[in-house]
C-alpha cells in the first residue's frame, strides 16, 4: 500500500497538467542546472525550491520521504569522497600511510564537496517520476527507439509489480510460526525469491505486450501515425505547457549565466572559497522563482 | 455454414523440458459467433490451448509444436502473436500482469496505437470500449488505484480495444467476487449475442457460465475428451468425469432426475415439470423461493439475518465459551485514505469453521491480517487464545528456499503428505501440492488455535477444493477454529458451519451457512438457487435428499 505513493498518479496540479514531454524537459533543465552549478548556497536554494515545487504538485510527502532516502545515499558518497580524495588544505585527521592508496589525510574540503548535489538530483528525478506521465513519455519515446521503449515499458511496469511482490513475500514470511526468519541468510533468500519471481513476472508482462500487438508497431520515426491513415489529434499548447517550457529555459539560462559570470563560483580545493556577492543572491532568488512560478497559476488543472 | 474462424488440426505441444505433452492430437473448428467453454481439471491443457490459439504457443513459450492452428486463415506458425492480435484478444487470470501502463486511458490506447490507430481513431476507440464496458468513469484513474474487478474489466477493455473477432479468456473470474464474476459473464454474453464476437472461455466454476455457452470442449490430459452442447457435456461428465459436473447436474444425478440442467432456470423448469416445485404439476412440496436477500448492498439493519442481530454485540455473554479469536469493534483507517474496516466484530469459538464472504474490497483480507496480528487496529481490540496461522492468497509467496525440505519440518511435511517431494524445488510442485506445502509451513510446530485462510481456492479445480475442505473440517474437529475468506459459495457451504458477510468494512450478516447462503442471488450456492433456499439445502447431496424425500411424500399422497 505504501509503495504505491511513489508512482505516478494523475493529480490536480500545474505540473501534472503539463504535457509529459515539456514536464520531462523541465526536469532535465533542473538536473542540468544542478550539474552545472557547485555553489552550496545556490544548490540549497534549488533544493528548497524543488521541495516547494513538490508541494505545489501535491507530492510533498513522498518527496520528503525521497529526501530522507537521498540523504542516506549522500552520506556514503561524502564518506567515500573523504577517504579517496586527498585534496584540500584543512586536514582534520591523519590516518597514516594506506599503502597503495597513499597518505590517508581526511580534509574538511572533501567533506563539503559532493552530497548536496546528489540529494538534489535524486529529488528532481523523484519529482519527475511522480508528476510526469510515464505512459505519455513512453509514447513519445516509441517514435524514436522502438526497442528501448519496449524495454522501458516492461521495466516501468516491473518496478511496481516487484515492489508489490516483495511486500507480499515479506508479509508471508511474517506469518511463519515464530515470525519472519532474521539474519543475512534469510534476507538473501527473500531477495533471491523476489528476483527469481521477477523472471516469471517479466514473461507475463511481455506476453501481454505481445498479444496487444506492441511488437507489430511500425518501427520508424513516423511511428503510429503512418499506419493509421487518419488525421492525428494535435493538442494545442496549454498555459501550463508554456509556463513550464519558459521555466525550463529560464533555469538553464540562469545556470549558464551563473557559471559564465562567476556568480555561482565555488572552489572546494585547495581551500573552500565561496564568494558571496549580490550576483549570487540574485541567481539564487532567480532560480527559485523560475522553478516555483509555474505553480502559481492553477487554472485548468482539474483531474 | 460459415468458414471456421479458428481451426486446430492434430495439434500437439510440449513445453520446453516437459516430460509429457500439454496438448495431444487436438482437432476442432470454431465458427464466428460461437461461445465455447473450455472445461477440464487443473493441468488438462486449457491454458496451453488458449496460448496456441493466439500464437503465444509456440512463438513465445518455445517447446515442441506439431500440427497446425489457423486463425482466420492465418497459420500461427507463420504469424507472430502481435500480428494475430488484431484478430484475437486475450485475457488471462492475473489482472496485475495484464496492465502495462499507469493509467486506464493509456492502457486502452496502447492496444489501438500498437495496431496503427491514428490519434482521432484511438481517442474514439478508447471512448467506445470504455462506454461498452462501463469503465468510462475510470478513464483518468491510475491503474495502481483500481480494485481487482476494475483491473479485470480494464484488461478486458484493452483486449477488446482493437475489435478482435475472437476473444480468449483464461479463468477471468477466478479473482472476482460472485457479483463481479456474474457481471463479467453477462458482459461476455452481450458481446457474443449483440456483436457476434466469438468467445473461448476456460473456467473451473462451470455453473457460472455454462448457460451462456453454445458448446463445451472438455480436455483431459491434453486431449479433447468431449466436444458438444452443454447438455451433452453434462451427460458425459456425469458418466466419465463427475469432478466436472456442475452442482445443478450433480443434484439431478443424485436425485435420479434427467436430463441434467444447464443453469438454474432450466433446473427449476425441470423440477416444476416433475411436480417438485410450485407453479406446475402436483402440490408445492418445496417452498417457494425465498425472496433474495440483497445482502451485498443493504444496510446492516435490513439485511442481517436473525442470528446476525444476535451476534452484533461484540462482548462475550456470561457463560459463553471462551473465544479462540475475538475481534472487537476493529477499525483500520489508512493514514491518507479511507477506513478499510469500520468497527468489525467477530468472535470464533474453538472448533468452529467460518466462511468470510463479501465483495472485492469489503475488507476480508484486512480482517484476516488483523486476526493474525500482521496489522494493528487503529481502534478496537483483537484477542487470541493462541497462535493464529494465516495462509495468504498466493502459496508461492511462502517459498524462499531451494528445496521443499528446507521450508518446513519433516513432521509437517509428512502430515501434509509431501515427504516424497522433500528434495524437489517448491516452485516445481503442482498447484494443489503448493497449497499443501504453504499450509504445512504456516501450521508447522505447535498447532495454532486459529487457522485463517485468504481465498485458498483460487484457480483450484473441484477435486482439489474437496480435498482442502476435508482438511479444514479435520482441523476443526481437532479443536482449531477455522476462518476462510472465500468468493466461492459452494466451497463455503462444503467446509463451514457459519458464514459472515462483510460489506464496506462492517459485518452485515452473520449466521449458519444454511441461513446465509440459501436465500441470496449472489452469495448462494447453485443448489440453493435451484431449490429457492428450501430446507436450507446448499450442497447437491442435501438438495437430492430433500428432493427424494419430497418425491416419496408425493408418491404416498398420490
Amino acid at each position: 500500500m505504501g509503495s504505491s505513493s511513489f508512482f505516478y498518479r494523475r493529480l490536480p496540479s500545474p505540473l501534472h497538467a503539463t504535457r509529459a514531454g515539456i514536464g520531462a524537459v523541465w526536469a532535465i533543465a533542473l538536473t542540468s542546472a544542478a550539474l552545472i552549478l557547485y555553489q552550496p548556497l545556490i544548490l540549497c536554494a534549488m533544493l528548497l525550491a524543488v521541495l516547494g515545487a513538490g508541494a505545489g504538485a501535491g507530492v510533498g510527502h513522498p518527496l520528503l520521504r525521497a529526501l530522507r532516502t537521498a540523504l542516506i545515499v549522500a552520506v556514503p558518497i561524502v564518506l567515500v569522497n573523504v577517504l579517496v580524495d586527498r585534496d584540500g588544505l584543512t586536514v582534520f585527521a591523519r590516518v597514516g600511510d594506506l599503502g597503495p592508496f597513499g597518505q590517508g589525510d581526511l580534509t574538511v574540503e572533501a567533506v563539503v564537496y559532493g552530497g548536496l548535489k546528489v540529494a538534489l538530483l535524486i529529488l528532481v528525478t523523484t519529482l519527475a517520476g511522480l508528476a510526469v506521465d510515464p505512459d505519455e513519455l513512453l509514447r513519445l519515446f516509441r517514435r524514436f527507439s522502438f526497442r528501448s521503449a519496449l524495454t522501458a515499458t516492461i521495466a516501468t511496469r516491473m518496478i511496481p509489480l516487484l515492489a508489490a511482490d516483495a511486500q507480499r513475500l515479506a508479509e508471508a514470511q511474517r506469518t511463519r510460526p515464530g515470525g519472519a526468519p532474521g539474519g543475512a541468510r534469510a534476507r538473501v533468500a527473500l531477495l533471491s525469491a523476489v528476483v527469481g519471481g521477477s523472471l516469471d513476472r517479466a514473461m507475463d508482462v511481455a506476453a501481454t505486450l505481445e498479444v496487444r500487438g506492441f511488437a507489430a508497431m511500425r518501427r520508424d520515426r513516423r511511428g503510429v501515425r503512418e499506419r493509421g491513415g487518419g488525421g492525428s489529434l494535435r493538442r494545442p499548447l496549454s498555459r501550463h505547457d508554456l509556463a513550464f517550457g519558459a521555466s525550463a529555459a529560464a533555469v538553464l539560462a540562469l545556470a549558464l549565466a551563473g557559471r559564465l559570470t562567476g556568480a555561482a563560483r565555488f572552489d572546494a580545493y585547495p581551500q573552500i572559497a565561496m564568494p558571496l556577492h549580490l550576483g549570487t543572491l540574485v541567481l539564487g532568488v532567480g532560480l527559485c522563482l523560475a522553478i516555483l512560478l509555474p505553480f502559481a497559476d492553477r487554472r485548468g488543472i482539474e483531474r | 455454414m460459415s468458414a471456421a474462424l479458428l481451426r486446430f488440426e492434430r495439434v500437439g505441444y510440449s513445453y520446453p523440458g516437459a516430460d509429457r505433452p500439454a496438448l495431444s492430437d487436438v482437432s476442432f473448428e470454431l465458427h464466428p459467433g460461437e461461445f465455447c467453454l473450455l472445461a477440464g481439471l487443473s493441468g488438462s491443457g486449457k491454458s496451453s490451448l488458449l496460448g496456441a490459439a493466439c500464437g503465444l504457443v509456440p512463438h513465445f513459450h518455445g517447446g515442441r509444436f506439431a500440427g497446425r492452428v489457423e486463425l482466420a486463415g492465418l497459420d500461427t506458425r507463420e504469424h507472430r502473436p502481435a500480428e494475430l492480435g488484431t484478430l484475437a484478444g486475450a485475457l488471462f487470470q492475473d489482472p496485475e500482469t495484464q496492465l502495462v501502463t499507469s493509467s486506464v486511458r493509456a492502457e486502452l490506447s496502447l492496444a489501438l496505437e500498437s495496431r496503427g490507430g491514428a490519434g482521432a481513431a484511438v481517442a474514439r476507440g478508447v471512448e467506445e470500449v470504455a462506454l461498452a464496458l462501463g469503465i468510462d468513469a475510470l478513464l483518468d484513474r491510475s491503474t495502481h488505484e483500481l480494485s481487482g474487478g476494475e483491473k479485470q474489466r480494464v484488461a478486458l477493455g484493452a483486449a477488446l480495444a482493437g475489435s478482435p473477432r475472437l476473444l480468449l479468456l483464461d479463468e477471468p473470474t477466478s479473482q472476482l467476487d460472485p457479483v463481479a464474476g456474474d457481471e463479467l459473464i453477462g458482459l461476455l454474453r452481450r458481446l457474443n449475442q449483440e456483436w457476434e464476437m466469438t468467445i473461448v472461455l476456460a473456467e473451473h466454476r462451470l455453473e457460472r457460465c455454462l448457460n451462456a455457452a453454445d458448446r463445451v470442449i472438455a480436455l483431459d490430459g491434453g486431449r479433447i475428451a468431449c466436444d458438444g452442447a452443454p447438455r451433452d457435456f453434462l451427460r458425459w461428465a456425469g458418466e466419465h468425469r463427475p469432478a466436472l459436473q456442475t452442482p445443478g447436474a450433480k443434484l439431478f444425478s443424485l436425485a435420479g432426475l434427467e436430463p441434467a440442467p444447464v443453469g438454474v432456470r432450466q433446473a427449476r423448469a425441470e423440477l416444476r415439470a416433475h411436480g417438485l416445485l410450485p407453479g406446475g404439476g402436483a402440490g408445492p412440496h418445496l417452498s417457494e423461493p425465498a425472496a433474495p436477500g440483497p445482502v451485498a448492498s443493504a444496510s446492516p439493519a435490513t439485511s442481517a439475518p436473525r442470528s446476525a442481530a444476535r451476534r452484533a454485540w461484540p462482548w462475550p455473554k456470561r457463560g459463553e465459551a471462551p473465544a479462540a479469536l475475538d475481534l472487537r469493534e476493529v477499525w483500520h483507517e489508512l493514514r491518507e485514505g479511507p477506513a478499510i474496516l469500520r468497527g468489525a466484530s467477530l468472535r470464533l469459538a474453538a472448533g468452529e469453521t467460518v466462511a468470510l464472504m463479501g465483495r472485492n474490497g469489503a475488507g476480508k483480507s484486512t480482517l484476516l491480517r488483523h486476526a493474525a496480528g500482521l496489522l494493528e487496529p487503529t481502534r478496537g481490540r483483537v484477542e487470541r487464545a493462541g497462535r493464529v496461522a494465516l495462509l495468504l492468497q498466493n502459496p508461492g509467496d511462502y517459498f524462499v528456499r531451494e528445496r521443499v525440505v528446507e521450508e518446513a519440518s519433516r513432521q509437517a511435511l509428512a502430515a501434509a503428505g509431501l515427504e516424497a517431494l522433500a528434495a524437489r524445488h517448491p516452485r516445481d510442485l503442482s498447484g494443489g501440492e503448493r497449497q499443501r506445502l504453504a499450509l504445512a509451513i504456516v501450521t508447522d510446530g505447535e498447532p495454532p488455535a486459529v487457522l485463517a485462510l485468504d481465498e485458498p481456492t483460487r484457480g483450484m479445480d473441484r477435486g482439489a477444493k474437496a480435498g482442502l475442505a476435508d482438511e479444514l473440517r479435520a482441523r476443526a474437529a481437532a479443536g482449531q477454529a477455522v476462518i476462510v475468506a472465500t468468493h466461492d459459495p459452494e466451497f463455503a457451504a462444503s467446509c463451514a458451519r457459519r458464514a459472515v458477510l462483510l460489506a464496506d468494512g462492517r459485518v452485515i450478516a452473520d449466521g449458519p451457512v444454511e441461513e446465509l447462503l440459501a436465500g441470496g442471488w449472489y452469495f448462494a450456492t447453485e443448489t440453493a438457487r435451484i431449490l429457492g433456499g428450501a430446507g436450507g439445502a446448499l450442497l447437491p447431496e442435501q438438495g437430492a435428499e430433500l428432493l427424494r424425500r419430497d418425491s416419496a411424500v408425493e408418491a404416498v399422497l398420490s
